[in-house]
């Protein structure tokens, strides 16, 4: 199993009784709560973790896009992948994921992708991403369109990657005359795609496809969600692709802390990670579930699942229990996350290792711990499947 | 309700649903983004002067979308297909909310058929300086505070629980409603510009405590729709069919009577 270190990069410094005035963290909160002098602090202490990231021996350091929100200061990911690229060594840098149907021009995302590409001499992942429901409130795009343009506009990037040009590109969101991509990715045939996503049939059995074979990641669901959502995914490829998935096209993002002992990770994660499910993911279903971002059958599903996570009084415990935080003694998370690697074959794990309003110094601790006491146990082991039976 | 016949059309590969009822000259029925409701408990009441039809638009309610259908620009060209395929002449058409703005942009395409128009709390135009309530970010609970302004009715509104059934069609029609109005919101940066093509009998209706669109919105369709009149109920919201019915069916049969 690969380990990579995801950083949100919340605005930490958020004044947590927002929500006394406020629905959500995202759209509505009046970006006067932002202090860009604490924010510029903010900005220089994610980027140190990353970096420290990088020598800790993680295999990837990850950032994403969110707009207009304290959730995630990265409107532009970007920017920070660029300065990642020079200042780290051996760690990939994953962009988990830029959302496509939010630009009107998806050739930018493919320039930007190769540059990043270039630059890393091909050390580089793209993440491909829908964008959360709210997102489309937030840059005014009509949610109802929102599959087709992401289908269109990773068509459009793939062939901008891979073909020469200039070719002309005719599709129905996306227009273009002259598709001819300066600079040419570095990977051949083209970066590794991961698909960032909360589950659901339509991008399972899409990531899937012989053509793709794209990492699924699964981000903020029940393990028994998860544990299905993976099992669709092995399911598809056997069954209506004929082949067998390797574990590296499964992939998990989830809240991880560890700590010297049980106890001491629970009071020291407690406040930090209820934080970031209370305050920072707080976020009303008409905001997160926009008309049209999914179908009307899937509507109903996903708001009675999400009801979990994002209907605020969230505690540590209960997380802990559904499988959405890891927390705990490094003998604990060792054992939970085999526990996971046994069950899915999960070949990839993206760790939340600082969440919501977590201080930069545990941050640093619980990376370090991670580092040194869990990932080791995970490097050449192989999944044990475990029976129903045994469980 | 006695007396409405349910329809189907097949115009335009669409299977159209319609309700109709009554004799007498045609008065075409457009609905808004939540689907009939607004004008159904008026059809009886219509249908004693005048032959009613009120469809349910492509995506909304009973009738299904074909895929080409992206834009209220599509949906107006439809219905110019669905009044030829009815053979409509000398019709009347009105059109609430969404489809108001429907019912503006056919008659901008082609008036000569519409003997009137009555546009009722209409989508279609932006105010600069005057935002719209953005109806897709409430809650089923702000909109019915928003969309009705009086209290009693507000809390029957509140207080309705609706069947599994009303359930799917009120997100079917949201759903198509988000596909045609998302952006730009509820208007046709074009349209304003066309208005003063609407060379015929017109009437704006509004409700002065309209949570959607706010009062200006009335007066600039006014302002933009040469000879145009103008009524607005007090302490009306959005939907002036439930909060000023008996005055606003009464001016409605005199404004259609009198474009004869």
């Amino acid at each position: 199993m690969d380990f990579y270190f995801f950083n949100l990069m919340p605005y930490g410094a958020l004044d947590l009784e927002y929500d006394k005035k406020y629905a959500s963290a995202n759209l509505l909160l009046p970006n006067s709560y932002y202090d860009p002098e604490e924010g510029h602090k903010l900005y220089t202490r994610y980027m140190d973790e990353l970096e420290y990231a990088d020598e800790l021996g993680f295999d990837g350091v990850c950032v994403n896009e969110h707009h207009q929100t304290a959730y995630g200061l990265m409107p532009t990911p970007g920017v920070i992948a660029g300065a990642l690229a020079r200042n780290t060594r051996q760690a990939k840098v994953c962009v988990l994921g830029r959302a496509l149907p939010m630009v009107n021009n998806p050739l930018m995302i493919a320039e930007e992708f190769s540059m990043l590409d270039n630059i890393t001499k091909g050390r580089f992942v793209a993440g491909f991403v829908r964008g959360l429901g709210v997102e489309y409130h937030a840059m005014g795009i009509n949610p109802a369109f929102s599959l087709e343009r992401f289908h269109e506009a990773h068509d459009l990037v793939v062939r901008a990657w891979t073909e020469v040009g200039p070719f002309a590109f005719e599709g129905k969101h996306y227009h273009l005359q002259y598709v001819n991509l300066w600079p040419r990715p570095y990977s051949r045939p083209h970066p590794e795609v991961w698909i960032p996503s909360q589950g659901s049939e339509e991008t399972i059995r899409w990531a899937a496809h012989p053509d793709r074979k794209y990492t699924y990641l699964n981000v903020y669901s029940p393990f028994s969600a998860v544990e299905q959502f993976m099992g669709m995914y092995r399911r598809v490829c056997e069954e209506d692709y004929g082949y067998e998935a390797e574990d590296r096209q499964l992939g998990l993002a989830v809240p991880i802390y560890v700590g010297e002992t049980d106890e001491i990770a629970a009071k020291e994660a407690k406040p930090h990670i209820e934080a970031f499910f209370n305050k920072f993911l707080r976020i009303p279903n008409e905001l997160l579930l926009p008309p049209g971002y999914t179908s009307i059958s899937s509507l109903k599903a996903i708001a009675l699942a999400k009801r979990e996570m994002l209907g605020g009084g969230k505690t540590m415990d209960r997380m802990n229990d559904l499988g959405m935080f890891i927390c705990g003694s490094a003998d604990t998370v060792r054992s939970r996350l085999e526990e996971f690697q046994d069950r899915i074959g999960l070949g990839r794990m993206c760790t939340i290792l600082q969440f919501g309003t977590l201080p930069h110094e545990l941050t640093r601790k619980n990376m370090e711990l991670f580092a040194a006491e869990v990932m080791p146990r995970f490097r050449g082991r192989l999944r044990r499947p475990r029976s129903e039976a045994a469980e | 309700m006695t007396g409405i016949r349910t329809e189907t059309l097949n115009v335009s590969g669409v299977a159209l649903t319609v309700r109709r009822a009554g004799e007498g000259e045609t008065l075409l029925l457009l609905h808004g983004a939540n689907g009939n409701a607004s004008w159904l408990p008026m059809v009886e009441s219509l249908s004693a002067n005048y032959d009613v039809i009120l469809p349910d638009h492509p995506g909304f309610g009973d009738t299904d979308a074909p895929g080409w259908m992206d834009s209220i620009s599509d949906m107006a060209y439809f219905y110019l297909d669905v009044i030829e395929a009815l053979g409509l002449e000398d019709f009347h058409l009105a059109g609430h909310s969404m489809g108001g703005w429907i019912a503006a942009e056919i008659a901008v395409r082609d008036r000569h058929r519409i003997k009137s128009l009555t546009l009722v709390s209409s989508a279609g135009i932006w105010v600069n300086g005057t935002p719209m309530g953005d109806l897709f970010a409430w809650s089923p609970q702000e909109t019915v505070r928003r969309v009705f302004a009086r209290q009693p009715l507000i809390d029957e509104m509140l207080a309705y629980e609706p069947s599994e059934e009303e359930i799917g069609v009120m997100l079917k029609n949201r759903q198509m409603a988000a596909r045609l109005c998302w952006s730009p919101r509820l208007h046709n940066p074009d349209l304003r510009k066309w208005l003063h093509r609407l060379k015929l009998p017109t009437l704006i209706i509004w409700g002065d405590s309209d949570g959607i669109f706010p009062e200006p919105y009335a007066h600039a369709y006014h302002e933009l729709i040469p000879g145009s009149e103008l009524e607005i109920y007090e302490d009306c919201g959005h939907v002036p069919m439930a909060e000023a019915r008996d005055a606003f069916l009464s001016r409605l049969v005199t404004f259609t009577g009198g474009a004869a």
